[in-house]
Order: C-alpha cells, then structure tokens, then sequence
C-alpha cells in the first residue's frame, strides 16, 4: 500500500506536470530545431512568436466566449488556436518577407541572422504587449479536473489523492498530434521530403529542382504552427504573461541542443529530458521517501535537491554536460 | 570628420533635453549613458574585436553590482558570528567536491569504474555541502531579517568596488570561458544567456550573500560625492546657489549627478584610452586577424582559443566595472530589476548602431541609444495624445495611449533591424 501511495505522490507532482511541461517543451524545441535545420540560424525571437501566437488565440477566445460559443468541458481556446496560428503564420510570413529574405539573398553569416533575429524580437514582444498589455492573463475554461484528488481517493481508496487537470491531458494529447502531423508530413508528403533534402544538402537540392522559397514559406508556416500551439498549452497549464514566454528561450532552447539542433526526434526527447529533470531535481521528495522508506529512516528535511527558483540552472547544466561529452546532442544534429 | 559630427549631434539632444525638460533629467540620463557607453565598449571587446557572441551581459552587470555590496556595505558581526564560518565552509566543500568530480574525470581512463566514483564524488560532496551550508545559511539569515540578515560587506571605500566588480565578472567569465569557448558560436550564446539567468537567480534566492529581494539600501557614495541634505544645510552652497538664482534643492542635485559624471567621465576616458591602444597594437591587429579568418590564424601559430578566452575576459570584466558603477550611482542593489532586455540585449543594440569593431562607435551607441531609451516614452506619448486628441474617449483611445509605454521596445527593434540592413557596419565604422 505505501508503495501504490508513493507512487501516487510521485505521479502527480512529478510525472503528470513533468510530461505535460516536456510535451510544450518538445513543441517549442520543434519549432527553434525547425527554423535551425532548414534556415540555418538560432532564432531568439522563438518566445516571442509563442507569445504573439498566444495572444492571438486569447483574442479570437474572447470573442467567441463574447458570442457564447464554447468548446463544453474542454476549452475554448482549442477551437480558436487554427485562427491564432494563421494570424501567426502570417506576422512571420510577412517577417519573412521584410526581414530575413534579404539576408538570405546575400548569403549574410549565421550569426547575424541571430542578430537580425534579436531586432526581430524587440519587435514582437513589442507588438504583444501593444495589444494585449503585460498582465497576467488566465484563459483555460471548460472542466478544471479530469480526476480530483478526492474523487480518486474515493475510488482507489488510498491515502493520496491524484489529479489531472483537463489542461493537462489536452496538452499531452494535442503535443502528440502535432508531432504526428509532423512526422507524417516530413516523412511522407512531397513538400516534407524536399523540406529534408533541403535541410541535409542545400545545393543537391537546389540543384534537383527544389524552390527555395517556397521550402523557407513552408517552414515559417509549420514554425508558427508549432509556436502557436506550444504557447497556448504552456499558457493553458499555467497562465499567460508575456515575460514568462520570453524566459522560455532557455529551456526550449537547451531541449533543442541537448537533443541536437536540426533533428526533429532529439527536441522531443530534449523536451521531455529538461522537463523531467527540471521538475525532479527541485521537488521536495519528502513525501514520496516517507513512504517508501521504513519507519525510523523517513526523513526530517524536504529532501529538496535545489529550490524550485534554480530551474533554469538545471536546463543549464544539462545543456553543458551534453555540451562538453557530446557537443553535436544527443541525436547528432547538424554543427555549421 | 564623421564621427566628431556625430557626437556634436549626441551632445547637441542631451543638451536640448537640458534646456528643454530639464538639467537633472539631461543628466541624469547623462549618468547612466556613461555607464551604458563603458558596458557597449565590453560588449565590443568580444563581439566587434573578436567575434564572439556574448548574450550574458545583464549577469556580469549583476556580479559587478554584487561587488558594489560585497565591498562597501559594513559587515554584519552578529550574522558572521552565528554562521559566517559555516557558510565559508559549505562555499569551500562545494567548490572541493566540483574540483574533485573534475579530477576524477581528467585523471582516470573512462569506464564503468569512474562513471561510479564519479557519481560517488558528487553524491557525498553534494550531501556533505548541504550539511554544513544550509544550517549556517538559516543562523545568518534570521540575524535580524527586517535590517540585514546578511553576513555584510567589507566596510571598503565604495570606488574599489568598481576594479573588484570587475574582477568578479572576470572570474566568472573564466569559468564559463574555459567550459563554453571553442565550441560553436550559437552554443556559447545561449551559455552565457543561461549563466545570466543563474547569477540573477542566485541574487535573488541567496539572502545571506546581498539580501535577495529585500534588496540593500543605502550604499555609501564614493568620496567627493557630496549627499543632497548635506548640501542643502551648508550655508555656504546656500550662499553659491543664491547668487547663481538656482533653487537649492535643484542646485543640490544638479551638483551630486555632476559629481558621479565626473567620476565616470575619468573611468570612461581611461578604458577607451587602453582599448584605442590595445586595437592599436599588434595585439589588436592580431584579434582582428583572428575574427576574421580563424584557420589562418591558427596556420600562423596564433592560439585562437586562448586569445578568445582572454578577449572574453576581458571584456566582461568591463561590463562588471559598469555594473558596479550602476549600482554605486543607484545606491542600492535590487536583483529584481535586472531584465535581460534592458541589460543585454540593449547594449547589443547600442554596439551594431555605433559601429561594431570602433571603440568610438560603442561609445557613440551608448550615449545615442540610452538617451532614445529613456526619452522614446515621454516622445511616444506626447505623439499618441497628438494623435489621439481628436478621437472620443473609449477604449481605442485608452488603449493607444498606454501602448506609447511599449514604444521603446518596438523602437529599439526597428532601430536595430534598419541599421543591420542598411548600414550594417554602424554610425561610426571600424577603419
């Protein structure tokens, strides 16, 4: 029983949050991998186009909760998210456009493409905050709970209480849709295959007839796709703040690294190993060894590894030990 | 002749703001544009002499304005008796443990063997460090919260904060260097990002060190720097302002911001002094060789490695003298103010606009860009009430004129994209 209790604990304040946390993770790292494979540059204004995205779809949410339209126990930000990511795939489009095709023409070195990127995010975060303000927003409607803690106490019995909340599930559920999509489309369709060949071998592609242009459009779109719905989840979960999508960088960016910048499958398995380790190592195991331990050794303390205000020094440090032992990521992605 | 024109131009809207708005807000806009120009020019150390992409600056800011703290508030007996030792050792146990790990994997041959004493190594110093850490942490920390609760600093003259600051940040840099360099240039951009992010962390989280979010107050001002009320009971600066028809008040802030530009003006003159002369050299020629053609250089016997790691620390040892500097002139350390937009990445802004690889041009960033920062807002309301005076009030109208707020960050970034795309190489380009 102290174990089926301690694992109880265990999954929900570690493994449900961790996995809903690691699926917006993945997405985001998708997206950076993305832009990274076929672009060839770290785009910093990811946060912000999360954040642009974001906003997007708590407009279009508003709105439609202003008609009386809802989406009954789930929320009715899913049915706005197709609206907010054609608004975001137009904003990068139209970046595209204005901004980075100029340094594509001219062949302009990686890093400064980082820096145009930088312009770039001054500017959307800028824009985000023009419309929407920098409160903290909270947008989740519909059911809160899949399972309550005490509803599954009741059912199983149990000292601990386990709960999903409807965000989460969604989360974990539309991030393996996405991925889905993903793959099928990179690995099946015509435009994802020549996406590829253009990521392995610009020229050989060029070369075989592949549009660049239309190769780079593809990309944004699928880019702000991703963003989209990576930001309306992480802002489902918890809330939506400008600033925090900003902050985000870092860990989606140390996913993208860790599982190797250009491959797809290593951002996911990125996402999920900052995810967890960011969650294990500053959760207070307290409960979890009272349970499992025998009596007289259960501890004093909190069994608290690092507060969790350090989170961002364990992305960190993961990111380094890759770094130094493995620099191309866990699933070799490209070096330029 | 270009770049005299241009800080004639720089000089000429500090001193309209001046006789415009007002002579305290022209400097002190003045003040925290010397600053910004000294942090521009560490930035242009390691981006504009040798290419590399430091995206950490507001954590050296912050590790000079520690400095600030750690040199010049008085120490705290009670606190360093209930558990300054304590403290000392954990600090001294934790760095033996890294030492120890690293040992462990530089001098044994990989396997199974070492994996397991490494985590063995790590597993028990990390035990053994909260053991000893975490009870003096509490004792010190309960040593009269609402006052200090902080072991205190040296009790130093305040102006050896500014070369500690930066010895602080040149560790640091060291460390990070030694792990971070070599690699791709993007990799060591989102290390320092990550680094800063963990410095700010620390500041605000470690009580014992600075206070944390409580902040410290009241930093004592450098000698020469006279305080305001001081100024303002003397009857002889009573007399001097009387006769120059200047409210006291007004006078008296007039003289203290004059007192710490003077201060800055001496640091500033003297580090574009050294930089003219280090770029000048052979040293400097040598960088540049290095940026612009690694292998090359390499072929020719340079250490690209080293001199990158010199370069790096270098220049972040510039931008923690800024930082102590801020701090001094705040007289306060509030960890909670640091955002990386305002502290790294407008001083890149700062750096592409002026010219990267011209220390001039850093300089003329820094002044350009801090007084935009600071006078877009004022600006961007006055052109949103413009434009929205002829509308009903509603919420159109509210809504334009709280998003003249949100201008600066919308300006910084359109100034940013048009310069990289049509004069990439700055107001004043490197020769």
């Amino acid at each position: 029983m102290d174990v089926l209790n301690a694992l109880v604990v265990f999954a929900n304040f570690v493994f449900v949050p961790g996995l809903a946390y690691g699926a917006q993770l993945a997405l985001g790292a998708l997206g950076v991998t993305l832009v990274y494979g076929i672009l060839r540059f770290s785009n910093f204004a990811h946060g912000d186009t999360m954040a642009f995205g974001t906003m997007a779809a708590i407009l279009v949410t508003w709105g439609l909760q202003s008609m009386g339209i809802s989406f009954g126990p789930l929320p009715t930000a899913l049915i706005a998210l197709p609206f907010a990511i054609a608004a975001t795939a137009a904003l990068v489009l139209a970046t595209d456009r204005g901004v980075y095709r100029f340094y594509r023409k001219v062949r302009a070195a990686p890093v400064i493409l980082v820096i145009v990127s930088m312009g770039v995010m001054f500017v959307m975060n800028a824009l985000t905050r023009f419309i929407i303000g920098v409160d903290e927003i909270n947008f989740a409607d519909g059911g809160r709970f899949i399972i309550a803690a005490r509803e599954f106490k009741e059912l199983t019995g149990l000292a601990e209480g386990l709960a999903i909340r409807t965000t989460q599930l969604i989360t974990v559920v539309t991030a393996a849709v996405a991925v889905a999509l993903l793959f099928w489309f990179l690995g099946n369709t015509r435009t994802g295959k020549s996406m590829r060949a253009y990521s392995d071998n610009e020229d050989l592609a060029l070369l075989s007839g592949i549009n660049p242009e239309r190769v780079v459009a593809v990309t944004w779109i699928i880019v702000a796709a991703l963003a989209t719905t990576a930001g309306v989840l992480y802002g489902l979960d918890k809330s939506f703040k400008a600033f925090t999508y900003f902050q985000l960088l870092l860990p989606i960016f140390a996913a993208a690294i860790v599982g190797g910048l250009g491959s797809p499958l290593g951002a996911i398995a990125g996402g999920f190993l900052i995810a967890f380790s960011e969650v294990t190592v500053t959760y207070a195991w307290k409960r979890v060894l009272g349970y499992l331990l025998p009596e007289g050794l259960a501890p004093e303390g909190l069994v608290q590894l690092m507060s969790t205000d350090y989170k961002f020094a364990v992305s960190f440090a993961i990111l380094v030990i890759v770094l130094l032992f493995r620099p191309t990521g866990l699933f070799r992605g490209k070096s330029v | 002749m270009r770049a005299p024109l241009l800080f004639a131009a720089v000089a000429c809207l500090f001193v309209l703001t001046g006789e415009m708005q007002s002579w305290n807000v022209a400097l002190a806009i003045l003040n925290m544009a010397l600053v910004s120009a000294i942090m521009a020019m560490g930035v242009n150390m390691q981006w504009g002499y040798a290419g590399l992409f430091n995206i950490g600056g507001m954590g050296f800011v912050a590790l000079g304005g520690l400095a600030a703290v750690l040199v010049s508030m008085p120490p705290v007996p009670d606190a360093w008796a209930a558990g300054g030792l304590g403290v000392v050792a954990g600090l001294v146990l934790g760095a033996l443990t890294v030492i120890a790990a690293i040992a462990v994997v530089r001098r044994m041959p990989a396997g199974r063997l070492r994996t397991v004493l490494l985590l063995a190594v790590l597993v028990v110093g990390f035990v053994l460090y909260r053991r000893v850490f975490d009870p003096a942490v509490s004792a010190v920390e309960a040593v009269t919260p609402a006052a200090t609760g902080y072991l205190g600093g040296l009790g130093l003259p305040v102006l050896l904060a500014w070369p500690a600051g930066g010895l602080l940040a040149a560790g640091a840099a060291w460390l990070i260097g030694k792990t971070a360099l070599g690699l791709r240039s993007d990799y060591l951009a989102i290390a320092t990002l990550g680094i800063s992010e963990i410095v700010i962390a620390i500041l605000k989280n470690e009580d014992w060190l600075a206070r944390g979010v409580k902040n410290v107050v009241g930093l004592p001002r450098p000698t020469g720097v006279p305080y305001e009320v001081e100024l303002q009971r003397s009857a002889g600066f009573l007399d001097w302002a009387g006769r120059w028809g200047i409210d006291p008040v007004t006078a008296s802030s007039i003289v203290v911001k004059l007192a710490y530009a003077g201060f800055f003006s001496v640091v500033l003159v003297g580090i574009v002094w050294l930089a003219e002369r280090a770029l000048n050299s052979p040293w400097g020629r040598m960088m540049r060789a290095i940026r612009d053609n690694e292998v090359a250089a390499e072929a020719m016997g340079k250490d690209v490695t080293a001199r990158h790691l010199q370069v790096f620390v270098l220049g972040s040892a510039v931008i923690g003298i800024a930082g102590a500097m801020m701090t001094t002139l705040d007289g306060q350390l509030t960890p909670g103010t640091y955002q990386p937009l305002r502290f790294t990445f407008l001083v890149w802004v700062m750096v592409i606009v002026g010219g990267s690889g011209n220390n001039w041009g850093a300089v003329l960033g820094g002044f350009l860009i801090w007084w935009l920062w600071v006078m877009v807002e004022p600006i961007g309301l006055w052109l949103m009430q413009t434009v929205t005076s002829g509308m009903a009030d509603g919420l159109v109208k509210d809504r334009l004129i709280d998003a003249a707020a949100h201008m600066r960050l919308f300006v910084m970034g359109l100034v940013l994209l048009f310069v990289l795309r049509f004069a990439p190489r700055g107001l004043i380009p490197e020769r």
